[in-house]
């Protein structure tokens, strides 16, 4: 048995590959070692599994394209036919090659001569400058303003110091609220129990997309309301348009806790799905859990003539997540 | 003759105002109605009150009513039934909301304890106080990419945009595996809990349809990429990470890591 | 042959010395030493599938409308081109789904690797003199590679790495004094940003930041070469001034390409096998809709907890916002983890007084504070990670979220300090074990050469 092994390793050792012969006597730096056929073996058939792995992924892709399960059959047959080779070469590594056990010095901790040297040149070199500190000085100012210089470009990135950007909204006194198919929406279309996303009427694609121009509209009861002084009648009837941009990381308010049966079921509530900031609609989008730190902009509404929920001005205050200063700045047209 | 016709259509109106009232006497009109009634007087009057008209006042406390279920009569607040239909009557019998296991918490989806036979009883007996049918959705009439659509307008928020299921603060919006076209319609409708309700003006049966359709796909999604994972995104994939992926690197870092004897 | 290929080489290079040195250059026995290789080979695979991806990828949000016949559920809807791109490279382009999800589990466990890495370097004192460069340009690394990670993974512009977007936004926009100006530079205004943000965000991930990765991965191994590795003393020949491991060649090179094949196979597996941010079926984003459950990956799920946890309040000084909420825990938190990376050797120098050369690792045992303020600081980041997957334990096991943040409010600051004491003691009653081990044996060899000597005594 183990001579047919020989017999064949031998003879594919002498098609494929050459053996490195050394005169005898030679010292060698790597240690000789024994010849370990069965590992031997083991890398060629290892490494012949590779390139079948490897043949199956260019098959696959190539005739494939009808293949249900193509991806799996493509990741499956590149990543076999690279564990196939890492096996190759683990066997390698841990079965063929030396184990040799190699000691040396670290490096030293300092070269003090080298250093010595260094700080010589750099010292000597420069006998010349008498004035070496207004050198210096004058040095760093023309790095610095170079510097400065090469920065400023840079500022075209995008608008600085306008936080006037921030505060402005798409929505103006009589503008009309519509969905997202541009329908206009009336007071009678908002019914309690569900909620409404809401745009500017006339608003395009990108304007829709503006933070302070969806809306996430409501209606409660006008009794149950409990809104501050301040946000006294922004409703109209019960019907309440919050910002639809979570005040502490911007994401949408697309949940809506609307209880069903009062008694023993939580209170309405718009809650944002990214950090549950949860705001209470009844008392002006005040925070009552979650880390949201304001209060959820209101859009004052009214109702027209003919039935049609229109703005009646702007927020009550910036839209969007805060920033520095933001309690300062009211919502603008 | 005017006189005749005022006097028969007061009569008429009289007979249609008296139909509650009637029921509630305790004459429904069909045997299984009938049935239903007694149903609802063993299992469900502790809540919903005497001929469904629901109760407020909470008289006793917390605890699950039912067949099998250890019940002394307890006396929850509950809503009235009258008018809500056998849309919300099948919705909550059929998906095990009902009889609720806990008075005061979420209705969750639980094993059915009633029979179907006992179920349509209770659904006629309720249907018997008007309100809507049954709704009997087409999801191969919908678009599933308006379908797509209209679920992450209206419903992603809580439920997750394929329907895996979510958290609001205070309540736990289920995953949709398990919930038939039917019940999602019905769900649709009734708003149960914290949901909102969606009236036929907000959302036409057409786009029910098509939110049914990708409903029913989000329990199959396109899975090209291979195990999925239960569609949830990062979480599991950061669990296949550190619990697949890394320890076969360990593994394989301790293969080769090693090989001087020690001394 | 060789020889004659060597003598080609070094008369054209001159380079003979340097490769004789570099051949027999000796690496550690020990296979902890081998998590930043994984690093390095997962890099490689970013790098590599990375190239692929951008053949195909559009960094345009201009809107387009989606017509591709081979996903109906997204079939005419309003999506920007970038995603568009994405979906049509993972659902149309032969293979490229799977080098899409290669790139994202080697993303994954790049960083999942340097983790590990920093793990060992940390609880061995690895980072003392005369290696504290190496360790910062690592942490500096790690830094880049997780702002890496976050571009690529917003620049699909699906529904939920768009809201990581707006959450790194407002992240941005609430650092005190410079947020609003520095976030409206950033974006070309406020969110969504101009046009030419995602070109930016593109140009960032694969040129700015993967170059200076590599530049700092190539300065951070050419300090590991000339420095030399570390070594555990596991044999009485390692010491502070011998190093004692196997050479470059021939030990090393095949394990160390056994690794890098390994970790490409297991990552293409991965790749093919499971699937990872399937992107069709989270449909874009607008910045009107959201989705529950959104998750960001798991290398930043220690910041979303930490969003989450903090109470709801804003900094405020008479109405005036000096601190909007957000800045706790994305900014706060995460500065003060690296600061104390940063900081570290530094800190433990002024403590502990060892301005030593140090070529031998301890074992974390060896120092009982180090590993106790380890343990306190990697509990507290992973505890506030588990918070941020309360959602997650809510749907699966029921419990309470608002009863979860409120119990993780106190714990991520009581517990870390529990299991660091803890850790601190474990490791010194390992040290006494040791020690009694050490003395009985000690006595014991004493006992036998006494016996020995009475026995050698002539009896009388």
């Amino acid at each position: 048995m183990s001579r047919t092994r020989n017999a064949i390793v031998s003879a594919l050792v002498l098609l494929v590959g050459r053996r490195w012969r050394r005169k005898p006597g030679d010292s060698r730096i790597v240690p000789e070692q024994p010849a370990h056929l069965a590992a031997e073996l083991a890398v060629l058939a290892l490494l012949g599994l590779s390139s079948l792995s490897a043949t199956g992924f260019i098959l696959v892709y190539a005739f494939g394209a009808s293949i249900p399960n193509e991806t799996q059959l493509l990741g499956a047959a590149l990543g076999l036919a690279l564990m196939f080779l890492a096996a190759a070469l683990i066997v390698v590594g841990l079965k063929l090659v030396p184990t040799e056990e190699v000691a040396e010095e670290y490096p030293p901790q300092e070269h003090p001569y080298e250093q010595q040297v260094i700080a010589e040149v750099l010292d000597q070199s420069g006998t010349r400058f008498t004035r070496s500190r207004f050198f210096k000085l004058g040095l760093l100012g023309a790095g610095g303003t170079l510097g400065l210089a090469a920065l400023a470009p840079a500022v075209s990135f995008g608008p600085l110091f306008r936080v006037g950007d921030f505060l402005h909204t798409p929505w103006r006194c009589g503008r009309r609220l519509v969905d997202e198919n541009g329908k206009p929406y009336k007071a009678a279309d908002i019914s309690e129990k569900n909620f409404y996303l809401a745009f500017p009427e006339g608003a395009n694609d990108a304007e829709k997309e503006q933070m302070a121009a969806s809306l996430v509209v409501i209606r409660l009861p006008p009794h149950e309301l409990r809104l501050p002084p301040y946000l006294k009648g922004y409703d109209a009837h019960g019907i309440l348009a919050y910002s639809r941009i979570c005040t502490h990381a911007g994401c949408a308010i697309t949940l809506y806790r609307a209880p069903l049966f009062q008694p023993d079921e939580p209170r309405p509530a718009l809650v944002c799905p990214c950090h549950y900031s949860t705001f209470d609609p009844a008392t002006g989008g005040t925070v009552t859990f979650g880390p949201a730190g304001r209060d959820l902009p209101l859009l004052p509404v009214y109702e027209d003539s003919k039935g049609y929920l229109r703005a009646k001005g702007n927020f009550d205050g910036p839209v969007g997540p805060s920033w520095w200063g933001v309690r300062l700045w009211k919502a603008q047209p | 003759m005017r006189a005749v016709l005022t006097i028969a259509a007061l009569a008429v109106l009289g007979l249609l105002a008296a139909g509650p009232a009637v029921a509630s006497s305790g004459t429904p009109k069909t045997p299984l109605a009938e049935y239903g009634d007694h149903l609802f007087g063993e299992y469900c009057l502790s809540c919903h009150g005497p001929n469904a008209e629901g109760r407020l006042k909470q008289t006793s406390t917390s605890a699950g009513a039912g067949p099998g279920r250890a019940q002394e009569r307890q006396y929850g607040v509950g809503p009235s039934l009258q008018g809500v239909g056998a849309l919300a009557a099948d919705f909550y019998l059929r998906t095990g909301y009902m009889p609720l296991l806990h008075v005061g918490l979420q209705p969750r989806r639980e094993p059915l304890l009633f029979s179907n036979h006992q179920i349509r009883a209770l659904v006629a007996y309720i249907a018997s106080f008007g309100g809507p049918p049954i709704p009997d959705p087409r999801p191969g009439l919908g678009s599933i990419s308006q379908g797509q659509s209209l679920f992450t307008e209206h419903c992603a928020g809580c439920h997750q945009v394929l329907a895996q299921g979510g958290v609001v603060t205070g309540a736990l919006p289920p995953a949709l595996v398990n919930a038939t076209p039917v019940q999602v319609a019905e769900a649709v409708r009734i708003g149960p809990y914290v949901m909102p309700k969606f009236s036929q003006h907000d959302l036409s049966d057409r786009q029910l349809d098509s939110i049914v359709r990708y409903v029913e796909f989000t329990k199959d999604p396109a899975r090209p990429g291979g195990w999925g994972l239960g569609y949830l995104g990062p979480v599991p994939e950061g669990l296949v990470t550190w619990f697949l992926a890394i320890p076969a690197l360990i593994l394989l870092c301790l293969l080769l890591g090693r090989r001087l004897r020690r001394s | 042959m060789t020889r004659r290929a060597v003598r080609w080489v070094d008369q054209r290079t001159a380079t003979a010395p340097y490769l004789r040195k570099a051949l027999r250059y000796i690496f550690p026995d020990h296979w902890s030493f081998l998590l930043g290789e994984v690093a390095l080979y997962a890099f490689i695979v970013l790098v590599a599938t990375g190239i692929y991806l951008t053949f195909f990828f559009v960094d345009s949000t201009k809107e387009v409308v989606f017509h591709g016949d081979y996903y109906p559920p997204l079939y005419g809807q309003r999506m920007s081109e970038a995603y568009a791109s994405v979906v049509h490279l993972s659902l149309a382009v032969r293979a490229g789904l799977l080098i899409r999800q290669t790139h994202h589990w080697a993303a994954n466990v790049f960083i999942a690797a340097i983790v590990l890495h920093l793990f060992r370097v940390f609880f061995t004192g690895a980072y003392r003199k005369p290696r504290e460069l190496t360790y910062w340009l690592g942490v500096t690394m790690l830094m880049l590679s997780l702002l890496e990670a976050f571009i690529g993974y917003s620049l699909v512009d699906d529904l939920i790495s768009g809201m990581g977007l707006v959450i790194g936004y407002s992240v941005g926009l609430a650092l005190p004094f410079v947020g609003e100006n520095l976030m409206n530079w950033l974006f070309g205004g406020m969110f969504p940003g101009s046009p030419q943000l995602w070109p930016r965000m593109y140009i960032a991930h694969v040129l700015i930041f993967p170059i200076l990765i590599g530049l700092l991965l190539g300065a951070h191994l050419l300090l590991v070469a000339m420095r030399h590795h570390t070594q555990f003393r596991q044999r009485r020949e390692q010491s502070e001034r011998t190093i004692v491991g196997v050479p470059a060649f021939p030990g090393q090179a095949p394990r160390s390409l056994g690794l890098m094949v390994g970790t490409t196979g297991i990552l293409f597996l991965l790749g093919g096998l499971v699937q990872i941010n399937p992107i069709w079926l989270w449909g874009p984003y607008h910045t009107y809709s959201s989705t529950n459950g959104a998750q960001p990956d798991w290398y930043l799920g220690w910041l979303i907890g930490a969003l989450r946890l903090v109470p709801g309040f804003d900094l405020t000084i008479a109405g005036y916002t000096l601190v909007p909420n957000p800045f706790w825990g994305g900014a706060a938190f995460p500065l003060v983890v690296f600061g104390f990376l940063y900081l570290w050797p530094w800190l433990e120098r002024r403590l502990t007084g060892d301005h030593e050369f140090h070529n031998l690792l301890d074992r974390p045992r060896d120092a009982p504070a180090r590993t106790g303020i380890g343990v306190g600081m990697v509990s507290w980041v992973v505890l506030v990670f588990f918070a941020g997957s309360a959602d997650r334990a809510f749907v699966t096991f029921g419990l309470s979220y608002t009863g979860q943040i409120w119990a993780y409010r106190v714990l991520v600051f009581v517990l870390p300090v529990l299991f660091g004491l803890a850790a601190w003691r474990i490791c010194n009653e390992l040290q006494a074990g040791e020690r009694v081990v050490a003395d009985r044996r000690r006595a014991e060899t004493n006992a036998r050469r006494a016996r020995r000597l009475r026995t050698d005594e002539p009896s009388p």
